[in-house]
């Protein structure tokens, strides 16, 4: 008698925390501050267009909505959202390398945001894919069917993407539990960050390379001042850079937009770790030309530089690789913040264009007929990352992103009740 | 098939294991000693009756054509191959003998050891022991690789179709495990298309260079490039002036990626141990950097 009683009071108890839970839940699923500002507006509005876009392309097939055709099957869905979007997703396994591997302390305060912004990469970058594929149910057949393509590079590269999610869910889930309050899986997790980490690294490693395998395969296709079998190398190398100046944009973003969330210790050093950042960038950027040019003596199509392609390749390589790294010595030099944040948009339109360059313009650049992308295609990709911006402004609003340590947080919010000094920094700037 | 717990898991491990590792293989096919079956197109005997695409339509169902097969109006136009017509005829002017000009064939090659089966990463595109390179429709999941991959450009999409397949000559693959010959060979009137093994097809092919000199470029397109083709060419004009690609090379396309595919495992092995060690060095140097400053 007694012990039913026990259950039934054990169960109630259950019941109310999870009824407190789903009411937590919900109240984190309501938008924090002002809902009518221009950033809201504008994105909303794309967001909005673009499901409907969206809905089209799947009701009448991909020919309906791109510029897709039998001669360019890959346009920027694949080579601006996937295969750029995932280079940019780079800085998470760089700066988990440069703090949980080399125990560079002083970057510790950016590494939860790179791991969220990285983790969000994937999932909406990566899962652009989705929107890209002809059937895209079946994209679970190389992972559970009976059809394992093992001799496929893209094979590689999708295993390595849903592994990779993984790994970088476990690094950021310390940041969940701390939000949720659940102290014994924060700590289970935050066990597994280095493994985690160590994976993470070595999925990175092998995809950011195999992003550009993928066009071994198309020797024939694509210019020669492009294709080379570096390709996989310089594609790793140049997810570094790639990784680390998004790492600093991002940082200058969310340096102004959310200026009230970021810890201290993250305000104090943040000049500091912009410039060390930039120091990274230059290495990589420095051994990505070095390659680029041995690459252009092995290859010895120098003739071809003094085609249009070959002016385009050298606006790539001198404008985009070389410059970067002038700029960011001067800054380093100067200990100019201001231009390091200049230059990292610099960096990143040239990883834009190397993209494209390869997947898209360098790619049957003999085509008579050659590929743009229609205005839907380009509506739909600002779609996705309208989508992600929202998705990553929910998380900083109410998960610890900036702060790292739970007691540092709680301090924290001591000092400022965070929930009343939130205001959307969107809308002024 | 049913699958029980201790072969799932057993599948499960090796899948990882395999996955990890990512064990470069090339076609099955291309390693055993079956013969491969392929087709040799003689394009000087080629008159340009389209028998083989009307042919080709019937056995596979397409949709019927605007114009009809009996019409030269198609001719016009250079035509590709499409998700409606797995084969067409181009006709091109003979630089030899402007009279006579040269009809060419344009279908799937079925590559000894296809770019588009190693792209496939379901193995919908496979290479079969037979010769053909056929698709499995359930298992693609329309991602356009096999596209990108193949040096000819004969996969075509179907993007007009919310359910959308791949499309391409399957060399009448149900055809010839009945024992029949493909159908656009059955159909030709002239003997320009003929079926056999690849080995018969080459002797026969060599056979007409040497008998006719004078005839025939001396060349057999397929037989070398991209590692050797199923279906291969004659002519009496240099392919180039056909509208083959000379820039192909003879290296079959899988092994463009074995290089890759093979450092994939070595990265599997060495970088975590390589990480640990750094990170475990980097700790002591760390706390050592401690001691000293307390000191």
């Amino acid at each position: 008698m007694k012990r039913k009683s026990n259950d039934t009071g054990r169960a109630r108890k259950a019941l109310h925390a999870v009824r407190e839970f789903a009411r937590f839940l919900a109240s984190e699923m309501k938008p924090k501050g002002k809902i009518w500002t221009p950033f809201n507006v504008i994105s909303g509005t794309i967001i909005v267009v673009g499901i409907a876009l969206i809905a089209i392309r799947f009701y009448l097939g991909l020919g309906a909505v791109t510029n897709l055709s039998q001669e360019y099957p890959w346009g920027i869905w694949i080579g601006f959202d996937v295969i750029t979007g995932v280079a940019f997703a780079g800085g998470a396994y760089v700066l988990t390398f440069v703090v949980h591997i080399m125990k560079f302390e002083k970057y510790e305060p950016i590494v939860r945001v790179t791991v969220l912004n990285g983790f969000l990469a994937y999932v909406f970058y990566a899962g652009a894919l989705l929107l890209d594929l002809g059937r895209p149910w079946n994209v679970v057949n190389p992972i559970i069917g009976n059809a394992f393509g093992l001799s496929s590079v893209l094979f590689l590269v999708a295993w390595h993407f849903l592994l990779y999610m993984i790994c970088e869910f476990i690094e950021f889930s310390p940041a969940v539990a701390e939000w949720l309050n659940w102290e014994k899986a924060r700590r289970v997790v935050a066990k597994m960050t280095t493994g985690a980490v160590i994976f993470g690294i070595t999925l990175s490693t092998l995809h950011q390379s195999g992003l550009g395998a993928l066009f071994l395969l198309a020797p024939a296709k694509i210019h020669p001042l492009w294709y080379s079998v570096y390709i996989p190398v310089l594609f790793f190398v140049s997810s570094i850079f790639a990784g680390l100046s998004m790492v600093i944009i991002e940082s200058t973003f969310t340096h102004k937009v959310f200026h009230d969330k970021i810890g201290k210790t993250l305000r104090a050093n943040h000049d500091e770790i912009l410039l060390g950042l930039a120091k990274g960038c230059i290495g990589a950027l420095f051994a990505y030309l070095f390659l680029k040019v041995i690459e252009l003596v092995h290859g010895g199509h120098w003739d071809l530089l003094a085609t249009p392609m070959g002016y385009w390749y050298l606006v790539e390589i001198v404008g985009f690789v070389a410059l970067p790294i002038f700029l960011f010595g001067t800054a380093i030099r100067k200990r100019s913040v201001r231009l390091v944040q200049f230059t990292s948009f610099f960096t990143a339109l040239g990883v834009i264009l190397n993209r494209l360059n390869v997947s898209v313009i360098a790619f049957k650049w003999y085509a008579p007929v050659r590929y743009y992308p229609s205005w839907i295609e380009i509506w739909v990709t600002l779609t996705v990352i309208c989508m992600e911006l929202w998705v990553f402004r929910w998380v900083v609003n109410r998960m610890p992103v900036f702060t790292e340590h739970p007691e540092a947080a709680k301090v924290e919010e001591e000092i400022i009740p965070v929930a009343e000094v939130v205001r959307w920094k969107y809308s002024g700037s | 098939m049913s699958v029980n717990r201790r072969d799932f898991l057993k599948l499960a491990g090796v899948t990882g294991c395999s996955l990890l590792a990512g064990a470069p293989r090339r076609s099955e096919a291309a390693m055993t000693s079956i013969e491969f079956y392929g087709m040799l197109i003689d394009t000087t005997k080629c008159i340009g009756c389209r028998s083989c695409e009307e042919a080709c339509n019937e056995q596979n169902g397409l949709p019927k054509p605007e114009v009809s097969f009996s019409s030269e109006s198609v001719f016009e136009t250079k035509r590709d191959t499409s998700p409606g017509a797995f084969t067409v005829l181009n006709r091109f002017s003979n630089g030899k003998n402007p009279d006579n000009p040269v009809f060419v064939r344009r279908q799937c090659l079925h590559c000894c050891q296809p770019a588009c089966a190693s792209a496939c990463l379901t193995r919908a595109m496979q290479k079969t022991v037979e010769g053909p390179v056929i698709y499995n429709k359930d298992r693609c999941m329309g991602c356009r690789y096999c596209m990108i991959a193949c040096p000819f450009d004969i996969p075509k999409f179907e993007y007009s179709s919310p359910l959308p397949y791949i499309r391409k000559c399957i060399f009448c693959y149900d055809r010839l495990k009945a024992g029949e010959r493909p159908a656009c060979v059955e159909a030709c009137p002239e003997g320009a298309s003929i079926f056999g093994t690849r080995r018969e097809l080459l002797e026969i092919a060599r056979t007409r260079i040497y008998e006719n000199p004078d005839r025939y470029v001396h060349r057999i397109y397929g037989e070398h490039e991209v590692g050797g083709t199923g279906t291969m060419y004659l002519s009496a004009v240099p392919f180039e002036e056909l509208g083959f690609r000379n820039d192909v090379g003879t290296t079959p396309y899988p092994e463009h990626t074995t290089g890759f595919l093979y450092g994939v495992p070595l990265v599997f092995v060495l970088w975590p141990s390589i990480l640990i060690g750094l990170s475990y060095l980097a700790e002591n140097g760390n706390k050592e950097r401690n001691h000293e400053e307390e000191e």
